[in-house]
């Protein structure tokens, strides 16, 4: 329904900040012809998109239960705000967010695990593939049927 | 100038006494350091414990060294510069990350020629001979053509 509104499909990246933005950075020219919108966790980083809209949500960690549910709510808000036709993310858990409630609204999700997983440590990633629509690895090696795909890295 | 970076989640004080103790025996004064959530204060050198991205960038583009933690950030902005870096990965053991992804890291990046110190014995021993740490590998500002292809034919289909 909502693709027959906008002619070009509206895209939400979002990650926490450090490494995953820096993904999020590099992959962005696959981002062209759509229309863009960023959220990460720090507003400085809104220098490096000038031209996008651009969202601050909290960072959160697995361990903290009150800025988990902060950052929860302000990802279902920008959804909201924003209702984007994909949501891809490089993590973490804003980026989970992120895909888990954009799946649960209708988006088609992306999942890029970072570079710096390995599999047994990639905990984001094997609780989030289930909900992305494309769920894509960095190392060949952990490519799999029912997990993720491998398909180059951001080098 | 050295530019050191641990990132701003969690203390890697085992690099920045390193780096500190390595600045005071060869009586270097150009090196600065962003020290994060550090318990050991530098004694030797300027430092800061966060720096905000335009700040940050500011410092990577001037540097001539950089020395950081096996972070994935920190290496790609290098490769970018093409600014020679030396990483060192923090270990879960010590409490210094919560797993050994930096290992990882730091292996994988190895294998490109990103020059790896696996301890701080290495790590002084390698800035000894830092002018010979040249970052060989240059890559450009996005990701693989082939990542990139397979992310515009998933958002082409909505």
């Amino acid at each position: 329904m909502r693709g027959f509104r906008r002619r070009r499909p509206r895209v939400l990246a979002i990650s926490s900040g450090g490494g995953h933005w820096i993904e999020l950075m590099r992959i962005r020219r696959a981002f062209e012809d759509c229309e863009i919108v960023f959220a990460t966790v720090s507003d400085a980083y809104r220098s490096h998109v000038p031209d996008a809209r651009f969202h601050v949500v909290p960072d959160a960690t697995r361990w903290d239960r009150v800025n988990l549910a902060r950052c929860a709510a302000r990802v279902a808000w920008i959804l909201a705000k924003e209702r984007p036709d994909f949501v891809v993310s490089t993590g973490a858990l804003p980026g989970f967010f992120g895909v888990v409630l954009g799946k649960a609204t209708g988006a088609r999700t992306l999942w890029l695990d970072s570079i710096a997983n390995v599999e047994e440590l990639s905990m984001s990633g094997a609780r989030v593939g289930r909900f992305a629509d494309l769920w894509l690895t960095q190392w060949p090696e952990l490519a799999r049927p029912g997990g993720p795909e491998y398909a180059g890295a951001v080098l | 100038m050295i530019f050191v970076t641990v990132g701003a989640q969690m203390h890697f004080d085992r690099l920045i006494r390193a780096v500190d103790e390595w600045a005071a025996a060869r009586g270097r004064r150009d090196v600065f350091a962003q020290i994060g959530p550090a318990d050991y204060t530098p004694k030797h050198v300027e430092h800061a414990r966060f720096l905000e991205p335009p700040e940050f960038d500011r410092r990577y583009r001037e540097a001539t060294l950089i020395v950081a933690h096996a972070g994935t950030g920190s290496i790609l902005q290098a490769m970018e510069l093409a600014t020679p870096i030396l990483v060192m990965p923090r270990r879960a053991a010590l409490r210094e990350t919560r797993n050994d992804h930096q290992v990882a890291t730091a292996e994988r990046f190895g294998k490109l020629g990103v020059p790896v110190a696996w301890d701080e014995t290495e790590l002084a021993s390698k800035l000894d001979r830092s002018d010979v740490l040249a970052s060989e590998r240059r890559i450009g500002p996005d990701a693989s053509p082939e990542l990139l292809d397979r992310i515009r034919s998933f958002l082409s289909r909505r």
